[in-house]
């Protein structure tokens, strides 16, 4: 394996020629050459069809560098909008720099990082160095996600205003739920002014206080304390709600409960501005992951029934749930290997992403085109960046990938910085073989 | 066998055979707690810690008592005597302790799967004494070996009924399932806000009246009911709470006529058994305390000494975790 950063300078031109590309928002699915000039698509055209000597180039002839994509796919760089980049304040868990190149190695060219910080992102400061420092590291594009609340407290607002200029993509509590009803309505209104949504991370604090599961056979079994559903879907019916009253832009973060998924399907029919996403272990595990008292099958939302998993999947497939999105937490050994009342909530998701995705796609719920839709254009459009697409004139972040490569999750061998993974000795199928960001690549596996 | 892999972590998955060798075993070694020198060798040269992160005063001292009467050197270590109290993880103070070659650990902890994760971290014999609102299976072993002293019947004939605080029982649990492998009828009775309906899935019936719940019944078991629950609104007054769910006479006159009665302890008074049913002549609460240590003498002796008689390989191991737990179907 082999990775450089974004410092290299981009080749002037480069062709990525004979994969499949796939790129919901041109609708292209098939054999396809892509030209890249200066870190943009200049042309997609069919194979043989671009040659860059009568293209923008001339003079370059065929010297212009090939990435061969033969048996692979290629399609717009993923874009993970829910992710704990861990820095400034908790580097001893994940660094941007390590964060970024753990999303490159799983084909995520863009990160939106949440604002759970130590500072925390409620200020245009924050913001500014964090987008310093993703630029710095060189690898996934990094946009920050402002706090709801200064400090997360659920008290005051925070500068939105300052933030946006600064770079933030969207405002959230996330992993601290915004529990004071007339702030989450003020939030909505107010970030209509800018346009961003407010990301949700449902959890009623009075019926989920002190639960460190899902409420249900396995809980009572093991004598842990659960939360209900109801603890998620309460919240998001209040939110929809809120979005109703206030036209504001509502995106329900990692929806993990079939209640909830059903209550967003009503709210798009009627036309409210809620979008929503879901992460793979939403959708591949089960509550029962927990047996054992394995502390990496702890999370919030946590891992649910069958009966969830199975909606979750069906919310992805007819659009209910827009977007994939991993909310990657890298955590300490030291936080996971605990009594597990005491073990950190959450586990990595960068790097297991798109194998974990693509058995939506074996299984037959979601198209090829449907994924990538789910991983690239859906988290761009609700974050309103300019990602998600290869067509010309785009930037050239794009992924080539092997849907059926099987290789073995290794947790110790993982890019991340953190080893917190319930997916460990997992068989995957599906590998990212090169990402590139800006024309640059910044991941290319190599057997 | 490995003396590694011998624990006692929850009566969840431990068979029926097993559990009729602990308690005749038990049985046999009633008998010397009764005798003017209540020593027995088995254990000389053998050390047990018993390791109390959360407090006890019965459990450690029928486990010391236990132990001791088997000639085991037994130290006992509670949480606030432990460096744990100075900061030290749980992990590091295992750690610590299992360096000094104990060849049992007996661990109480107030976090669920304590017990076992301090077996995956020593490679000494762990014995649960209480993990959260996990599991208790000392307590449960000792009252099947009190219940199975006075009822001569088969298990399959016995109704028991568990009162009280079930979701947060650990005793309730071990109960439960020791008593459902056994093939007892098990009925849990309490308020809806303790006695979630998974219960069910677990083999038992559940009741909201305390009468219908005892109706016939061979064996009541009250738990301890606690003072916090009330601040989390899972009832709304401890006077209520007794008002419906309190053992008195009367409700014991609807059981069957040979009924005993149990309870892990320590008792509230007035709140979840009355004193006059607590003191009257179908109480066994003591008899379940003198039962504990030959209980617990007998977990000693099999787990400790290898080969010991009646007891296999991974009897008394957790069941092992299937392969990729927890992953959801997929087609």
């Amino acid at each position: 394996m082999t990775t450089r950063n974004q410092r290299n300078t981009a080749p002037p031109a480069l062709l990525v020629r004979g994969g499949h590309l796939v790129d919901p928002v041109s609708g292209r699915d098939g054999l396809f050459d892509v030209l890249i000039e200066h870190g943009r698509v200049v042309g997609v055209g069919s194979p043989g069809s671009l040659d860059p000597a009568q293209l923008a180039m001339p003079g370059m002839g065929s010297d212009v560098p090939v990435i061969d994509a033969r048996g692979l796919i290629v399609a717009p760089g993923f874009v993970d909008m829910h992710v704990h980049l861990r820095e400034p304040g908790y580097e001893y868990k994940e660094t941007i720099e390590t964060g970024t190149r753990a999303a490159v190695a799983g084909g995520v060219t863009s990160v939106a990082c949440m604002a759970n910080t130590d500072p925390v992102n409620d200020n245009a400061s924050v913001t500014k160095y964090i987008i310093d420092k993703g630029a710095e590291a060189g690898y996934a594009n990094v946009y920050p996600i402002g706090a709801v609340s200064v400090g997360l407290k659920g008290e005051r607002m925070a500068e939105f205003g300052k933030m946006v200029e600064a770079g933030i993509v969207a405002v959230s509590d996330d992993g601290m739920p915004v529990a004071d009803s007339s702030l989450m309505r003020r939030a909505l209104e107010y970030a209509r002014m800018f346009d961003i949504p407010v990301i949700v991370h449902e959890e009623d604090p009075g019926l989920c206080c002190g639960a460190v599961m899902n409420e249900g056979t396995v809980s009572v079994r093991l004598g842990l304390r659960g939360m209900p559903s109801a603890g998620e879907s309460v919240m998001v019916a209040r939110d929809i709600e809120l979005a109703r009253a206030t036209r504001g832009r509502l995106h329900i973060a990692h929806i993990s409960c079939a209640e909830a998924v059903e209550m967003v399907r009503r709210a798009k029919a009627e036309g409210l501005a809620v979008t929503a996403e879901a992460a793979p272990h939403h959708f591949i595990l089960e509550e029962s992951a927990v047996d054992g008292y394995n502390t990496n099958a702890k999370m919030k939302p946590p891992l649910r029934t069958a009966r969830d998993v199975e909606a979750v999947r069906q919310g992805l497939a007819d659009g209910t749930i827009d977007a994939i999105a991993t909310d990657h937490a890298p955590h300490h050994r030291d936080e996971k290997v605990c009594e597990f009342d005491k073990a950190a909530f959450g586990i990595l998701g960068l790097e297991t992403m798109l194998p974990l995705s693509l058995e939506l796609v074996r299984a037959g719920y979601l198209s090829m085109t449907r994924l990538i839709d789910a991983l690239a254009p859906a988290p761009s459009r609700i974050l309103g960046i300019e990602r998600g697409t290869l067509e010309p004139g785009a930037v050239a972040d794009l992924v080539l990938f092997d849907p059926e490569r099987e290789w073995t999750l290794t947790a110790a061998t993982m890019v991340s910085k953190s080893r917190n993974t319930p997916f460990d000795g997992w068989k995957m199928k599906g590998r990212v073989v090169r990402t590139l960001v800006g024309g640059v690549t910044v991941w290319e596996h190599t057997e | 066998m490995a003396l590694g892999n011998r624990h006692l972590l929850g009566l969840e998955g431990v068979s029926a055979e097993d559990i009729t060798v602990l308690l005749d075993t038990a049985e046999s070694l009633v008998e010397v707690s009764r005798r003017e020198v209540k020593k027995l060798p088995a254990l000389r040269g053998k050390t047990v810690i018993n390791f109390f992160v959360e407090n006890s005063t019965r459990t450690r001292t029928s486990f010391e008592i236990a132990a001791k009467r088997l000639s085991a050197d037994a130290i006992s270590i509670s949480s606030s005597s432990s460096s744990m109290a100075k900061g030290e993880t749980f992990e590091d103070t295992a750690r610590n302790l299992a360096a000094m070659s104990p060849d049992c650990i007996v661990v109480r902890h107030p976090a669920s799967g304590a017990a076992r994760f301090l077996a995956g971290v020593v490679d000494c014999s762990i014995i649960n004494a209480g993990d959260g609102s996990h599991e208790h299976p000392t307590q449960a072993l000792l009252d099947l070996l009190t219940i199975r002293q006075r009822k001569k019947c088969a298990w399959k004939d016995l109704v028991v009924t568990i009162v009280g605080d079930i979701v947060h029982s650990r005793v309730a649990r071990s109960n439960l399932f020791g008593l459902r492998t056994l093939g007892a009828t098990v009925r849990l009775a309490g308020p809806p806000t303790l006695l979630p309906e998974e219960f069910r899935e677990f083999g038992a019936e559940l009741y909201y009246d305390i009468g219908s719940a005892v109706q016939d019944a061979d064996v009541i078991m009250m738990l301890r009911i606690q003072h916090e629950r009330m601040a989390s609104n899972y009832f709304p007054t401890l006077n209520e709470y007794a008002r419906y769910f309190c053992l008195n006479a009367e409700k014991v006159a609807r059981a069957k006529p040979d009924v005993i009665i149990l309870h892990p302890g320590p008792i509230n008074r007035g709140i979840e058994i009355s004193s006059e049913v607590a003191d009257g002549p179908y109480s066994v609460i003591m008899s379940q305390v003198a039962n504990g240590v030959a209980l617990r003498m007998a977990l000693l002796y099999q787990l400790i000494i290898p080969g010991a008689d009646g007891i296999r390989g991974s009897a008394l191991v957790e069941p092992a975790v299937t392969a990729a737990p927890g992953r959801a179907r997929i087609e």
